[in-house]
């Protein structure tokens, strides 16, 4: 917080900008849409370019899934969190793993110290992913998996599970979020250098597009590009630009457009700025569905749709007066369905402090609740379609990302660009002018820099993961080791490295290795001793 | 008086990925005046403590919002203390409790700052902090 002298409590607001630094008028009028090509406010939800929607009846059809991101300490511990929000109503599964586990590497690990089970749950084998999902039918509830760079092998830990249920891989729904490109960019969980990692998310595509055929194959992801400082258009930009990508390899490596397509699914953020928002998930689906019928040739209608899960945006939370965190989330929330999305989390009011308590994951889930059910803005599709600002900015978002298209485009692509660290630094210097906005109080951030309470006591539960939660989880992850057929373990990860020095898909061959229980670490030891290891340069 | 510029290494220990702020603040200290060496992501508290001895640093700071606060500042502050620098100034931030923050200042942890915090308050809180404790070499 600053100091006294430089506090004020403003009467007017500073700039007339929004959260991404972009001036807005006083009104909009007509004319500013006029010579709209695309004449959005005429088109249809559910037509063709899809700005007004997905679904034509939207919400009236289906409701967005509620979808809670969760996972702390222990597989038990998680699902015991995850059988706390079903029986409160939630209607999808999100887990969240913990750090090592997001690296690849066991709870054992050296590099594991301190980590395990902190901001997700642990999970190093099979056995993990049974109790994980325990009593909880996998074919009745979508599950999401938050999970990038070993997503292949995390995923068919899952599917063995499934197998263990007895459900087949056929009735599995859900996502993986499984995109490697904006970890380079934005979240930094890589293992290997892009390349491996983009045949591993292909062969991925090609086998669950024959045998896991409701799974969304990748969640392509501008929310970590967003928190890591990124404006909307920017956000827009750079994922769709690693959509494109992923498009690219899977054709590249001879999938036809519309056999992987209608999988892909895409993952934004839902900031403060509430048009601006609602405007960027617009241009979202229109850009996509743009792109993959005229640009790839995609015939299937399914290929053409941005399908997006929203997040309200975690870096809009402050530590101060957490309580107003809840209205925060709120409006973000409202602009994620005013928006079209498919799925919604909503953040809970203490996470700039810690993982969410249970009460404050209750009133998150409850907010939803409250958009769907009382306050009407589920009634009507693409509620804001016609107004003059929101299809002004709809269009100048569109045309911003357009123009980041054709710098990427001309760099050599985004691989490219990322290798280059382009998209990397346009982010951090998004952030730091974000920053000095906040410093010079030319936008507002209420309890830190304007409107702050001094007598602030902090009134609301915090969560702790205990200590012990590490040295049960090494010692459950030993005794698997212990309890196992190591000999069938030992020849199914010489298989699948041989594998991976040719060019045959790789996920059968990490299935074998998920049933037989090798763990998480030894799977990602046997990549690495034919890919290598990715490290970036340190720059600020 | 410092005549030397106040030389400032930062790291994130672990497996943390969230860089927004070590970047801002790498920063905001550098156009402050002071020299930063900025490590990046998935350091080691040895490697951490070994770059701040090769620089002469004056201060080290740690970003962890991974909940693996308690770990690593604790690894940090005694890697310090055995190879001579605990003189030095360990400070940081991340999402860190209050609680966690009280426990880490006893044992010689310096100010922990988190979501919401100006990062002049950082410049200004640094700047003090080494001009009470004057050190042999500088100077």
């Amino acid at each position: 917080m600053k100091n006294q002298s430089e506090v004020s409590n403003p009467v007017q607001i500073p700039e007339f900008t929004t959260v991404s630094g972009r001036p807005v008028n006083q009104v909009y009028l007509h004319s500013d849409v006029l010579d709209d090509g695309s004449k959005t406010t005429q088109d249809l939800p559910g037509e063709y370019p899809f700005t007004r929607g997905i679904h034509p009846t939207m919400y009236r059809g289906k409701l967005w899934t509620m979808r809670q991101f969760a996972g702390m300490g222990t597989a038990e511990q998680t699902n015991e969190r995850f059988r706390f929000l079903l029986d409160r109503g939630q209607t999808g599964l999100s887990t969240a793993f913990d750090n090592p586990t997001l690296y690849g590497w066991d709870s054992d690990h050296p590099h594991s110290e301190g980590e395990v089970g902190k901001t997700g749950v642990a999970v190093d084998s099979l056995a993990d992913m049974e109790r994980l999902f325990d009593s909880i039918p996998l074919d009745q509830v979508s599950t999401s998996m938050t999970i990038n760079a070993p997503a292949a092998w995390i995923f068919t830990m899952f599917l063995a599970n499934a197998e263990k249920q007895g459900v087949p891989f056929s009735k599995l729904r859900g996502t993986l979020q499984n995109d490697i490109l904006k970890e380079y960019i934005a979240q930094k969980e890589w293992i290997f250098p892009p390349t491996p990692h983009l045949r591993i998310i292909t062969d991925l595509f090609a086998f669950c597009a024959e045998h896991v055929p409701q799974w969304n194959t990748i969640s392509i992801s501008g929310y970590h590009i967003r928190e890591a400082g990124a404006t909307a258009a920017q956000e827009l930009a750079f994922t769709l630009m690693d959509g494109f990508t992923y498009v690219d390899h899977a054709i590249a490596a001879g999938m036809a457009v519309d056999e992987f397509a209608p999988r892909l699914s895409f993952f934004f953020n839902s900031h403060l700025d509430f048009f601006e928002e609602i405007a960027k998930l617009r241009a979202a689906r229109r850009i996509w569905a743009r792109h993959m019928r005229e640009r790839y040739g995609a015939k299937n209608p399914k290929s053409w749709l941005c399908r997006f899960h929203v997040q309200t945006a975690g870096c809009s939370l402050t530590a101060q007066q957490p309580e107003v965190n809840i209205v925060r989330t709120a409006l973000e929330a409202l602009a994620g369905v005013l928006g079209g999305c498919q799925s919604l989390h909503t953040n809970s009011m203490d996470e700039a402090l810690a993982l969410p308590s249970d009460k404050a994951v209750e009133i998150a889930l409850r907010t939803q609740q409250v958009i769907a059910f009382e306050s009407g803005a589920a009634n009507v599709a693409d509620p804001l379609g016609g107004s003059y600002f929101v299809e002004k900015l709809t269009r100048d978002i569109e045309a911003e990302a357009e123009a980041y298209f054709v710098q990427i485009v001309a760099m050599g692509g985004m691989v490219t660009a990322i290798e280059r660290g382009f998209p990397q630094q346009e982010i951090t210097r998004s952030a730091y002018e974000y920053q000095r906005a906040i410093s010079e109080n030319r936008r507002i951030a209420i309890g830190v820099n304007a409107f702050v309470n001094r007598d602030e006591e902090l009134v609301i539960p915090i969560l702790e993961i205990d200590d012990s939660v590490e040295c049960n989880q090494i010692s459950q992850v030993r005794s698997v080791r212990e309890g196992r057929d190591n000999l069938a373990v030992r020849e199914r990860l010489l298989a699948l490295e041989a594998a991976a020095r040719t060019k045959s898909n790789l996920i059968p061959y990490l299935l074998e290795c998920s049933r037989a229980y090798a763990t998480e670490g030894e799977i990602t030891l046997a990549l690495i001793r034919v890919f290598g290891e990715f490290r970036e340069q340190s720059i600020f | 008086m410092n005549v030397h510029p106040i030389k400032v290494v930062i790291g994130k220990p672990g497996l943390d990925g969230h860089d927004r702020g070590a970047k801002i603040v790498a920063r905001s200290l550098v156009e402050a005046g002071m020299e930063v060496v900025y490590l990046g992501l998935r350091q080691t508290p040895e490697s951490i403590v070994s770059a701040a001895l090769e620089e002469d640093a004056d201060v080290i700071g740690l970003s962890v919002l991974s909940g693996a606060h308690m770990t690593h500042f604790k690894r940090v502050r005694a890697l310090m203390v055995d190879k001579g620098i605990g003189d030095r100034l360990l400070t940081g931030g991340g999402i860190i409790p209050t609680k966690d923050q009280e426990t880490l200042d006893s044992l010689g942890v310096g100010r922990l700052f988190g979501p919401g915090d100006d990062p002049q308050e950082i410049v200004d809180y640094i700047r003090e902090w080494v001009s009470n404790h004057p050190s042999e070499e500088l100077d």
